[in-house]
């Protein structure tokens, strides 16, 4: 009889809750008609994005934005299913990728924002700031330059005392939109070989060092090894104060990464028309070299009308109201005339 | 209550009622048991048909093939069935001696049934640390301390060399050898923990004979429990091997990720699973593609090879004793 007892007093616990939850639920789903728009992509510029989406959430309860981070190539996969409603990469679509879903007259590739990659360094007693000329990080990270004292980036260094420590270089193992903007900086110094030896890309056949999980791993690693060098996102190494190098920029000056140093890069740049651009090695004294755009994806046409609009809607908040958001999170705005002309091109969304 | 169920249960037991259930339960555990090979015959088949385009490209010089280059579409799989292997054979070489200390303490009455029980648990709540938290500790805190002790191996021990190589080369904090010792704390409480059950179930007669005929602890514990228990202990062994194979996330934190094969044990290296973790996102073209899915194969190979030979191991074991 007890176990008789107690599932009854079970059935009545559950009887009353599933009613409070019918009487609960109606009403909350007649108040919100939600929309909700989905995207997948990039994972380098997911804080700001996820920022975005809470911050338009909160203005416009009704449109509810999910965002995976699920990496560029995820992004751009998935959008040419069409099983998201936008995409996001850090690299550009190619012509074949582009090809696949119909060319630039079906789909827009819209950059939203940009990032830098910063080198970090954990040399004893050096403090942040040591220079390191293009070609010296070419060198370091082919294994050709092994040493701190190396010649190479003592001669950049006067006053500064270099150990003579091994560097440990550090790399992401993870494929990420950092390495394809580091390594495409790499590729585009002249006076290298890393473009025969190594190449650009997300994912590459590193000639040397460890490879790290994540800007966290990577950081972790450069932290606990003296010598150690590695890169990390901009954003990520200002969070967490990291030393951080100045490098050195297509017209010979060391520039260290900052949002100012990163606008002067994207105004030193020319944008086509379909916003194609890697900037690889960017003209201008202030310019820090090592940077990105970053691309949302979005159908000209879309199935459902309301969500094209709405997709429109928010792109132009975010370059408009949203900005914002984007230099306290690290990132870098637009400049004005490369973000009118990507408001110009939004309004084609339908 | 009691007079609603009994004629169900008569019914069980006699008349037609009695074919019916039987067939009924037949069919239902048929199903949960061919379901099981249905699920494992058709990933088989997807991995393989997504791996077609490597496998036919590569064939099986993939699996000689030490390259490992995205840019230039070269992909070979060697190195990464040896850091798998590797890195799980350190981890049985720490964890099996350890964990069946663990299980023997645990079982002797070295100290009261209540202190031993909570020791016990906290050896289980082991097994219940999600793998990436491993992970996080493995990078902030067990690595500096690695470190430390692999460049008190390589000025002491570094002499040790095959060829021109030291075995104890470079410290570098993750590697090879971090990934090992992670990987057998994670296995730890499986391997001790079941080892302990078996121990337990060995019947107290056994024991107290022994030591009637005048052995020693050590002599009972030897002689007698552990070749007792030595297929349940195998069987401890190839469940934890499983796990330290096919673990992911702590292993890519710790083990440096570098496609290579070296002499030193405190080298970078790369395991199959860790690969796939960090390839796979960002992987668009489809012989790139092709080659993790190979891979992956690859890793269920292994993996598979592995299990055969312990299952001949523990038959060899079990039938050697009767």
């Amino acid at each position: 009889m007890q176990t008789k007892n107690w599932t009854r007093r079970a059935f009545g616990t559950f009887a009353v809750l599933a009613a409070l939850a019918a009487c609960a639920s109606p009403p909350m789903v007649q108040t919100v008609q939600a929309l909700t728009l989905s995207g997948a992509g990039a994972t380098f510029p997911q804080p700001l994005y996820e920022k975005w989406f809470y911050e338009y959430n909160k203005k416009f309860p009704d449109i509810k934005i999910n965002y995976q981070g699920i990496g560029s190539g995820g992004g751009i996969n998935q959008i040419t299913k069409k099983t998201v409603d936008f995409g996001a990469s850090d690299a550009a679509m190619n012509d074949e990728q582009l090809n696949a879903v119909g060319g630039t007259s079906k789909i827009l590739m819209l950059p939203m924002t940009a990032g830098a990659v910063a080198i970090t360094y954990n040399i004893p007693g050096v403090k942040s700031g040591v220079k390191i000329t293009a070609l010296t990080l070419t060198k370091i990270y082919l294994g050709e330059i092994t040493k701190w004292n190396d010649k190479a980036i003592t001669s950049v260094n006067r006053g500064v005392t270099l150990p003579d420590l091994a560097i440990a270089v550090v790399r992401r193992s993870d494929s990420s939109g950092t390495s394809f903007i580091f390594t495409n900086h790499l590729a585009a110094i002249k006076s290298s070989n890393w473009k025969e030896k190594v190449g650009a890309g997300a994912s590459v056949s590193w000639p040397t060092g460890i490879g790290a999980k994540g800007n966290q791993g990577v950081s972790a690693q450069v932290q606990q090894t003296p010598g150690a060098i590695g890169y990390v996102e901009y954003a990520y190494a200002a969070e967490n104060n990291l030393p951080v190098a100045a490098i050195e920029n297509r017209e010979g000056k060391f520039v260290l990464p900052s949002v100012a140093s990163v606008v002067a890069a994207l105004d030193g740049t020319k944008y086509p028309d379909n916003f194609r651009v890697f900037i690889e090695d960017p003209d201008g004294k202030e310019s820090y070299p090592i940077i990105g755009l970053t691309w949302l994806l979005v159908y000209r046409d879309n199935a459902d009308d309301k969500k094209g609009a709405e997709i429109g809607k928010f792109v132009k908040w975010a370059l408009t109201e949203g900005q914002q958001y984007v230099a306290p999170l690290k990132y870098t705005p637009l400049p004005d005339p490369l973000a009118k002309r990507v408001l110009k091109a939004a309004e084609a969304i339908k | 209550m009691t007079a609603s169920s009994k004629p169900q249960i008569e019914n069980l037991t006699t008349g037609s009622g009695k074919l019916q259930a039987d067939t009924i339960a037949r069919w239902l555990f048929q199903g949960a048991a061919f379901l099981v090979l249905a699920v494992l015959v058709w990933m088989t088949v997807v991995m393989a048909i997504s791996a077609m385009p490597a496998i036919s490209k590569f064939g099986f010089n993939f699996l000689i093939d030490k390259t490992w280059d995205p840019i230039q579409e070269q992909y070979g799989g060697l190195t990464f069935v040896f850091g798998t292997i590797a890195s799980s054979f350190i981890a049985m070489l720490i964890a099996v001696p350890v964990g069946l200390g663990i299980a023997i303490f645990l079982t002797e009455d070295f100290l009261p049934e209540n202190v031993l029980t909570p020791i016990a648990f906290m050896v289980e709540l082991l097994a219940a640390i999600p793998s990436v938290v491993y992970g996080l500790w493995g990078i902030f805190v067990m690595a500096p301390f690695i470190r430390a002790f692999e460049t008190w191996m390589n000025t002491n021990l570094g002499f040790i060399k095959i060829g021109d190589k030291s075995i104890f080369g470079t410290p570098y904090g993750p590697g090879l050898f971090s990934a090992g010792v992670l990987l057998s704390i994670m296995i730890l409480p499986t391997i001790a923990s079941i080892s302990r059950d078996v121990l337990k179930a060995i019947p107290k007669s056994l024991r107290n004979a022994s030591l009637a005929l005048g052995a020693t602890r050590w002599e009972t514990i030897f002689r007698v429990m552990l070749p007792a228990a030595s297929s349940g202990i195998i069987g401890a062994c190839v469940l934890g091997l499983g796990r330290a194979i096919g673990e992911t996330m702590a292993v890519t934190m710790v083990i440096g990720n570098t496609p290579q094969i070296d002499t030193s044990l405190f080298a970078p290296a790369y395991t199959i699973s860790a690969l796939l973790a960090n390839e796979f996102a960002e992987a668009n073209e489809p012989l790139h593609i092709g080659a993790l899915f190979y891979a992956g194969l690859l890793l269920f190979a292994v993996t598979l090879i592995v299990n055969v030979f312990a299952e001949i191991f523990v038959r060899r074991v079990s039938s050697g004793r009767q």
